[in-house]
């Protein structure tokens, strides 16, 4: 139960991050809060920053806040006993890490600069596929 | 379990107000040069060109003054490509604004830009902007900088003034940026050689675009009588 408690908030948490970035790609705010590096504009300004006609951020937010509507679903009383829930939390994670993943590239290889939200969203993913994968293994869903 | 969720609550409603604060906290725009005209109106002009009327390449960039690839781009690549293809009458470049919505001051700069350019002066007043870029950074109501970057490039003043008061140019960085969305323009800086979106795997230098107008004009000289066409 622990596992997916952790997941839920960490996916709190990755929604705001998410949430943040989407409204400032749609122009609310002013210049975005990323420190005097100004890695935050170049990749968001980026023609990378658009993916399929949306801003990237916008799937940020899809994502994250799928996990969370998930774990919370996992934490009913009736689900706490399935581990079909841990699976599919697992699987939404791994989507959501092998996306970042593809980011990161861009980031480092492509656009060359490093957006701090962008960092944060990434390890908050990662933290959430590594807490998937623990409580997998730790039967999560089948001894509570 | 009702613990955790006073926990999920509380953390959720901090969250909010940190966003909250953080969209809040990014500043104001300053004159109607700032923001979109409430109609737009084609005047005919189709942006400040660099370069000979009878080079057989045109390059269009649409840019955003507050973008920091555009700056990076014009003051790192821009003289070598003026150098090797502007200057030897291969390339044509034209300028075209393309404000981006999450830019608080990008349509203020670019209005700016304009109305130096009205009086002549607008390559100066572009590079002022680009290489002064630091205002970009700060999130702060740039208009009193731009004034002294305007004095710099060598406009006069009162007319500026005017100018930006007026929101003189609003209309036609609008059609601008209008005619960018139709033609799917999606970042800054994007590119078109003669017509054709240019697409790189990375942020392009002035080798690319050497490439580029190279292979163009070896593709029109084996096809007499045509006009160089975009094959990257």
């Amino acid at each position: 139960m622990r596992y997916r408690q952790a997941i839920a908030l960490l996916a709190l948490v990755g929604l705001f991050v998410a949430l943040y970035l989407w409204l400032h790609a749609l122009g609310f705010g002013g210049a975005i809060k990323c420190g005097a590096s100004g890695g935050c504009e170049t990749v968001q300004t980026s023609p990378w920053a658009v993916f399929l006609g949306l801003p990237v951020a916008f799937y940020g937010v899809v994502g994250y806040l799928a996990i969370l509507i998930v774990a919370l679903m996992a934490l009913r009383p009736a689900a706490l006993t399935k581990k079909s829930w841990s699976v599919t939390l697992l699987g939404l994670a791994t989507l959501g890490v092998l996306f970042t993943g593809y980011l990161t590239y861009l980031e480092l290889f492509v656009i060359h600069a490093i957006c701090r939200w962008c960092v944060g969203s990434a390890v908050i993913i990662a933290a959430i596929w590594v807490v998937a994968v623990w409580g997998l293994r730790r039967n999560d869903g089948t001894t509570e | 379990m009702n613990r955790f969720y006073v926990v999920v609550g509380v953390v959720a409603v901090v969250l909010a107000v940190a966003v909250f604060a953080l969209l809040k906290s990014g500043g104001g725009a300053s004159a109607a040069a700032a923001g979109p005209p409430p109609t737009v109106v084609d005047d005919g002009f189709r942006g400040y060109t660099l370069g000979s009327e009878t080079a057989p390449v045109e390059i269009t960039e649409y840019l955003d003054y507050e973008c920091p690839v555009c700056a990076t781009f014009t003051t790192i690549q821009m003289p070598t490509i003026k150098e090797q293809l502007i200057n030897t009458g291969r390339v044509r470049w034209r300028f075209r604004d393309y404000p981006l919505p999450i830019h608080k001051y990008s349509r203020f700069a670019a209005h700016a830009v304009q109305c130096a350019g009205a009086q002549g002066k607008f390559f100066q007043m572009q590079d002022q902007l680009f290489y002064h870029h630091q205002w970009a950074q700060t999130g702060k109501d740039p208009a009193s900088l731009f004034r002294d970057l305007a004095r710099a490039a060598g406009v006069d003043l009162n007319a500026y003034d005017s100018c930006m008061e007026k929101g003189q140019f609003a209309a036609r960085i609008e059609f601008s940026r209008q005619e960018g969305d139709q033609k799917l323009v999606d970042g800054t800086p994007t590119f078109f050689a003669n017509g054709t979106k240019l697409t790189f795997r990375r942020l392009p230098g002035s080798d690319d675009f050497k490439a580029v107008v190279d292979s163009m004009i070896a593709h029109a000289s084996r096809r007499p009588g045509r006009q160089a066409s975009a094959t990257h």
